[in-house]
């Protein structure tokens, strides 16, 4: 009789940052019974670097998490303490809003929401190893162990999952396969010996894994900002089969506002009135007093202390092999690569209204103590800076993706879902997409549904995923517009018109939300049709306001989307020549002028979009024999072994798979269809 | 799957008639507006399986359904570029080869008239078709047997190999060069601008469209010219660039005229008798040569006119696609040998072992370790071993399964397609800018624009961007 903790759930979260928190609710949200385990509650959503939520292309994925219904949108915008709209000059497809966070409140504000929602269960806890049903086969102790806490009353239910015959089935769209050789989840082992059976786990480990902070020479085997890493899964994530990479990535040194000169930095302040992240949330209640920022700059002196010190540096004196991201280079990088930049930039940024500790973004480090002073001290205002946490480098144990299908399941591992920097991405805005998917997949794979993947013509979370899936990634994966082939499409502003269908089809956005994005969208459609017929006479009273918005007056009469398309002129302007214009709310009206604008750009990129669409939703089975496909090429059958792409669109977009390649699959996938019948 | 595709469907060799074929949702469309049709006709809606009488004209954005009489051949060509008088095919999907829309354009053979049409059926709006294309559509509509599909991949792998070979064979150092020189400007300032994008605190794009509309003109105008010089296609009218090399007396004019059937060098038994250097063009079992005979390779040649000749022979030399070196089997490996044996390392050469029918002096073993490079041993006067010669090209250049001339002309209207769709995307972002776009709008038309070339080039994109924003620009917190 084993004396081990015991009990069941629909599906185990590995770990509570942003990936944890988002997978955590989804399934909780969806009535799975759901437990998350953290190395600390106190680090629940913990922003333990940058603290900002959003920016260039980050700020679309959040619209996107809060049209599917994630938390990250909603919990922003209870803790911000400044807000901007980026690149509000450029086109409408890069605006993107950022805001700075008072990171305790955004971590105490998203733990209130885990710890009060219904089925979720809380558990500091230490995961150490996963289970799957080969062990369950080897493991007698923990057949026993199962068949007790079976038995108990409340895990009865959970009885089907666990029978022999269940566990070597694996389901799929239109049958149960009998496969002897699958390979399915069945719950983790913690460190202290307890295990929690589960039809489904999500790991979400962020950067704990065997990770180990570095600056000068001290080297610390703990989590950021001194957590304890996880120092077991790892090891048994290997024995199971999956490859770990290592990555680093860095953060600069907090310091004392009490010690910084304030007069010499140049001041940023947040917009008015604010915009917030969530299609949920009342404008009004987020027109809050706003926090600066400040900006200074790096000078010759900086540089000179860094490179006489650079054989100190871990990086550079070989203490650090793991890879580090490029977009997210520490000053010494910066430094070193860009010699003849005289400065670079330089943000101070609050950690929150009620702390003195300052960001100093763009100045990450991991140099030895005593040069991080001289360094951070060289720089106009901070010359009599106190240093409250150093710079330092951590690097860690992550996922190699290409292991993962686009439901972001393990290939090898049924039941088994990985989300967040695990997967080899960076920031908290990847890792939130990912853990919101890999816990919608998750639940819908407990409940016997076809999982969501998200195309990369209709998200960035889509590019997100498809990047991770089908490309060899050397770095901490970080969103860019330009990832985004279909950019002018996959705009924050139309984020709930792309997405929330998909909440709601999930059960995370409620009817009431869907109906509104409905009425949105028939607002758009009519006012449109209703412009595009509308005609304008050349009028004294037309001409005037022409003239007085800085256009030309009109020789002839046209239609109003003809003056719309004027880069000068805006829908909004025109409502003075256009007196039976229905009242819209002004989401609506940003709609009409985007889509009359671009109108011909965004015809384009739908069009493509037709074309790209075909090849995706042509699917590969993923035990595909690649070796019994005639006549493809060396390089491209290796790669194809290698990613197991899940439809001919990612196929394609392999690097080493060329248009034959694809040709010829297309023509094996079709013969080998037309045997089966 | 879904666009039209188009290619020459008959060989190209200049037999009788030659068929260039039309596939897709758009055949009907496309071949509206460039045929003329003898009688009037609602071209888009002729039955199915018809034949029609006309001219297919040049392309000009307009159909010409609605004319009133008959036409006469004269009549056709004052009102519109005629490029040929045919026969059209119609065959509506599904009972057709590929299950689509089909037509057939029969027309006179001929390789430039056969480029002509398919060139005015690309620009009607249809897309130079994939290796095996053809085949795989009609395998993916089911026209063709389960148990082909094996050879159906075989046609498509095989085939796109050669094509590819094709296409890098056609393109020559100077103009890969120039188009790749283009792709790194557009690359560059296509990465500017993203890395502003993404990181608008640090980049200010104040000033820029001037700049970049400014910067476009050289690339804009050079890619004009280099689609200018694709046109009349280098390889149907020139073949592939071919030198023959050797010391004075070795034999080059007597193997030119064996090739050539017709004596145009001058062939004596004096050294350095082959002063200019002769052009050929050539048709050597369905290859296209075009051969250069050079002065001979010889040092200390006293005379001043040779000596312009020998240094052509070396530039031609370094320029050509094949080089065929003869040596003379009669006399044993002299220093000239040895530099024309220098020349040919690492190139696709051949080396000819001439007057095979005097007592050999030269080891063909030993002159084909020294040339790395195959040996053929043939008498220009007794017109032996050019079959071999002829079957090592063929091997040397594709592997045999290819008709040569058809994949090089389909190459080429390929790299002159996507030269033009580059062309027109820069006028794209020409126009955004004048029109006042955002700069995220240049973005789109210069990836396009990039790929274009790209694909010439035979280059894959897919990480370009963000890896030269990287390496150029610093970025991040």
């Amino acid at each position: 009789m084993t004396t081990a903790v015991s009990d069941v759930f629909d599906v185990v979260v590995v770990g509570a940052g942003h990936a944890g928190c988002e997978a955590a609710l989804a399934c909780a949200r969806l009535g799975l019974r759901t437990i998350m385990f953290t190395v600390s509650v106190e680090s629940i959503a913990l922003m333990p670097c940058n603290p900002n939520i959003g920016g260039s292309s980050k700020g679309h994925l959040v619209r996107e998490i809060d049209a599917l219904g994630g938390e990250m949108g909603k919990n922003i915008d209870r803790t911000f303490i400044q807000s901007k709209i980026l690149n509000r000059s450029k086109g409408p497809a890069v605006h993107s809003l950022r805001a700075q966070a008072d990171k305790s409140a955004y971590t105490l504000e998203m733990r209130k929401v885990v710890e009060n929602q219904d089925h979720l269960v809380i558990r500091q806890q230490e995961a150490a190893e996963i289970l799957t049903n080969k062990d369950l086969q080897e493991d007698p102790a923990l057949q026993e162990l199962l068949e007790q806490t079976l038995k108990r009353e409340c895990n009865q239910k959970y009885s089907e999952y666990f029978t022999k015959n269940a566990l070597f089935t694996v389901s799929t769209k239109n049958q149960t396969e009998n496969v002897d050789d699958c390979t399915k989840i069945i719950g983790v082992r913690a460190i202290s010996d307890a295990v929690y059976f589960s039809r489904a786990v999500v790991l979400c480990t962020g950067v704990y894994l065997k990770s180990r902070c570095i600056y000068g020479d001290v080297s610390q085997y703990t989590g950021p900002n001194g957590l304890m890493s996880a120092n077991h899964l790892s090891d048994s994530l290997t024995k199971h089969g999956i490859s770990l990479v290592r990555f680093k990535t860095g953060t600069p040194a907090r310091i004392d506002a009490r010690t910084i000169d304030f007069s010499k930095c140049e001041i940023q302040k947040g917009d008015t009135p604010v915009v917030p992240f969530s299609f949920s949330t009342d404008p009004k209640d987020v027109q809050i007093e706003q926090e600066p920022c400040w900006m200074t700059y790096t000078n010759e002196e900086t540089h000179r202390v860094i490179r006489e010190n650079i054989d100190r540096s871990p990086l550079y004196g070989g203490v650090i092999h793991a890879t580090g991201p490029r977009y997210c280079p520490s000053i010494e990088d910066k430094v070193m690569k860009f010699p003849d930049k005289t400065r670079h930039q330089v943000f101070i940024e609050p950690e929150g209204r009620y702390t003195n500790e300052m960001y100093i973004d763009g100045m990450s480090s991991s140099m030895p103590e005593d040069v991080q002073v001289a360094m951070y001290r060289s720089v106009p205002g901070l010359e009599n800076a106190e240093i409250v946490r150093n710079a330092y480098a951590i690097e860690y144990d992550c996922l190699s993706p290409k292991q993962l299908k686009s439901s972001l399941e393990f290939k090898k591992i049924s039941g088994l879902f990985s989300g967040g920097q695990f997967n080899g991405s960076s920031g908290y805005e990847e890792a939130a997409s990912q853990g919101l998917i890999a816990g919608i997949n998750a639940a819908r794979y407990c409940q016997k549904r076809e999982p969501l993947v998200l195309l990369r013509s209709e998200s960035y979370i889509g590019v997100l995923i498809d990047d991770l899936v089908t490309k060899e990634n050397f770095e901490p994966y970080r969103m860019m517009t330009s990832r985004a082939e279909y950019r002018l499409l996959l705009r924050q502003d139309n984020a709930d018109l792309r997405l929330r269908k998909y909440g709601y089809e999930t059960g995370l956005i409620s009817e009431e939300e869907m109906n509104r994005t409905e009425l949105k969208r028939k607002q758009i459609k009519e006012e449109i049709e209703r412009v595009s017929v509308l005609n304008i006479g050349t009028g004294k009273e037309v001409n005037d306001l022409l003239v007085s918005l800085g256009s030309t007056p009109l020789p002839s009469g046209v239609k109003l989307t003809e003056l719309i398309r004027r880069p000068e002129l805006q829908y909004e302007q025109l409502a003075p020549i256009d007196p039976d214009r229905p009242a819209l709310p002004a989401d609506v009206q940003e709609q009409v002028n985007i889509e009359i604008k671009y109108e011909g750009y965004i015809r384009r990129q739908k069009k493509q979009v037709e074309q790209f669409a075909k090849t995706e939703s042509r699917h590969i089975p993923v035990d595909l024999d690649y070796d019994l496909v005639p006549s493809l090429r060396i390089e491209a059958r290796q790669k194809l072994k290698d990613f197991r792409p899940t439809s001919i669109g990612q196929a394609g977009r392999i690097a080493g798979v060329s248009p034959a390649d694809v040709s010829v699959l297309l023509v094996y996938l079709k013969q080998q269809e037309n045997k089966k019948r | 799957m879904g666009e039209t595709i188009a290619a020459i469907a008959s060989g190209m060799t200049a037999s009788g008639i030659g068929i260039i074929r039309i596939s897709g949702p758009e055949a009907f469309a496309v071949l509206e507006s460039i045929f003329l049709p003898r009688t009037a006709a609602d071209v888009q809606n002729y039955k199915t399986n018809t034949i029609h009488y006309g001219w297919i004209k040049e392309y000009n954005g307009k159909c010409s359904r609605h004319q009133e009489q008959k036409l006469s051949m004269q009549e056709a060509a004052s009102k519109e570029a005629v490029i040929d008088e045919v026969l059209v095919m119609i065959m509506r999907a599904p009972h057709t080869y590929t299950t689509e829309d089909t037509v057939e354009i029969d027309c006179h053979g001929g390789p430039y008239v056969m480029k002509r049409i398919l060139e005015a059926v690309i620009a009607a709006g249809a897309r130079p078709a994939e290796p095996g294309e053809f085949t795989k559509r009609a395998f993916l509509g089911g026209r063709i047997d389960l148990s082909e599909a094996e050879a159906v991949m075989d046609v498509i792998g095989s085939r796109s190999e050669d094509a590819l070979k094709s296409s890098l064979m056609q393109l020559s150092g100077s103009v890969r060069r120039a188009i790749s020189g283009i792709r790194t400007v557009l690359m560059d300032e296509l990465a500017y601008i993203e890395a502003a994008l993404d990181d608008p605190e640090h980049m200010d794009l104040t000033g820029y469209p001037e700049e970049l509309a400014e910067k476009l003109q050289v690339p804009e105008q050079k890619l004009k010219e280099l689609a200018a010089t694709f046109d009349e296609g280098k390889m149907i009218r020139n073949g592939i660039l071919t030198v023959i090399l050797g010391k004075p007396n070795a034999g080059k004019s007597s193997l030119l005229n064996a090739l050539t059937g017709e004596d145009r060098a001058i062939v004596t038994d004096i050294e350095g008798t082959t002063r200019d250097i002769l052009e050929e063009q050539i048709e050597l079992g369905g290859l296209s040569l075009r051969i250069i005979d050079t002065a001979g390779i010889r040092d200390n040649s006293g005379d001043a006119i040779e000596q312009i000749g020998i240094e052509r022979a070396r530039k031609y030399a370094a320029d050509a696609d094949l080089l065929l070196a003869v040596f003379d089997a009669a006399r044993p490996l002299d220093d000239n040998d040895c530099e024309i044996l220098q020349i040919m390392q690492g190139r696709k050469a051949i080396a000819i072992l001439n007057k095979s029918d005097l007592p050999p002096v030269v080891k063909e073993e030993e002159l084909q370790k020294l040339a790395g490079a195959p040996v053929v041993r043939i008498s220009a006067k007794e017109l032996t071993g050019l079959t071999q010669m002829e079957e090592y090209i063929r091997n040397m250049f594709f592997s045999g399964k290819l008709d040569f001339n058809e994949e090089t002309v389909i190459t080429n209207i390929r790299h002159r397609d996507a030269l033009m769709r580059s062309v027109e995307s820069i006028r794209l972002v020409r126009e955004s800018i004048e029109n006042g776009l955002p700069e995220d709008f240049y973005s789109i038309d210069l990836m396009d624009a990039y790929r274009s070339l790209g694909e010439i080039l035979g280059e894959e994109v897919s990480d370009d961007l963000v890896n030269t924003i990287f390496a150029k620009f610093c970025m991040g917190k």
